[in-house]
């Protein structure tokens, strides 16, 4: 059994060149942000500029709690009740649609832009 | 082979696929995103897939991942699982059933559309687009897993005959 065929290379490349589409759409239409929305359990809770760096922490659904760190433009989520820590290993976000999720705590942090009607609101949940 | 053997068979693939799926968990490399995974599972899966039947590769799998989440997950892991191994389930299948590519080449297309099938369902899950972010990093890595676990498979696949 041949486990290695021109065609795999093709269809490899072709991934590849899907990759950098997407990558290259992302960043196209990727618009850099300037506030950070919570929401708990799809109800936004509260709103803070990008641009201040802040420390909050956020209560979420059912006890959980999360700290939320504006710092230099990036948002990120620290200090997780939850026992997977997922949501910190989410990285600092800064472009509008970008979020961090922490599933256990039903906490949403989205980047969104000046004009709210740039991006669908989060609904139901 | 004969039914008891296959039982048997089914029953070895399935647990080593369970181990697999757990010492995956172990790895918090494979977490910065979530999603991102090395696709340990997808080796027993292939070999399944190429040694024995599509049937057997689709029991060991549904298996796999209904075990998973009794042993380590909830609903909500259950149905990105059930997505992720449904959607690469069959598209390995129908692809290596087009025998135009060899096992490198199921594997790539298995991960990186099991990847696709976990953001769809995070997508309804969670209702936010925003989800669709990870997609680049679920993507590559889905390639670079894919194309390692193809290879590992398919060198076990040709040096274990189960017949």
């Amino acid at each position: 059994m041949k486990s290695f065929s021109k065609n795999d290379l093709y269809l490899i490349i072709a991934f590849l060149a899907v990759f950098a589409l997407i990558t290259v759409f992302l960043q196209l239409t990727g618009k850099e942000g300037t506030q950070v929305q919570v929401s708990v359990d799809a109800k936004v809770i509260a709103t803070y500029p990008l641009s201040e760096d802040i420390s909050v922490v956020i209560d979420g659904f059912g006890g959980g709690t999360n700290r939320l760190e504006i710092k230099g433009g990036s948002a990120y989520l620290t200090d997780t009740s939850c026992p997977d820590h997922l949501c910190e290993k989410m990285g600092k976000i800064n472009s509008v649609g970008q979020s961090i999720i922490c599933l256990p705590n039903r906490v949403v942090v989205e980047i969104t832009g000046d004009c709210s009607s740039e991006y669908d609101a989060v609904v139901g949940g | 082979m004969d039914k008891t053997r296959r039982i048997a068979l089914y029953g070895v693939l399935t647990a080593l696929a369970l181990i697999m799926s757990f010492v995956e968990s172990q790895i918090p490399a494979f977490m910065a995103v979530p999603g991102m995974k090395l696709g340990l599972t997808n080796v027993v899966v292939l070999f399944a897939l190429y040694a024995d039947s599509e049937k057997g590769a689709i029991i060991i799998n549904v298996a796999r991942i209904i075990m998973v989440a009794l042993l380590f997950g909830n609903a909500m892991s259950f149905s990105f699982s059930l997505a992720g191994g449904a959607l690469s389930g069959l598209v390995m299948i129908l692809l290596k059933r087009t025998k135009r590519f060899g096992i490198t080449g199921v594997s790539t297309a298995g991960a990186v559309s099991h990847n696709i099938g976990q953001i769809l369902v995070a997508m309804v899950v969670m209702n936010t687009s925003a989800i669709a972010l990870y997609l680049p990093f679920l993507w590559a890595s889905g390639i670079i897993s894919g194309i390692l676990i193809g290879i590992i498979g398919g060198i076990i696949a040709s040096r274990i005959s189960i017949n």
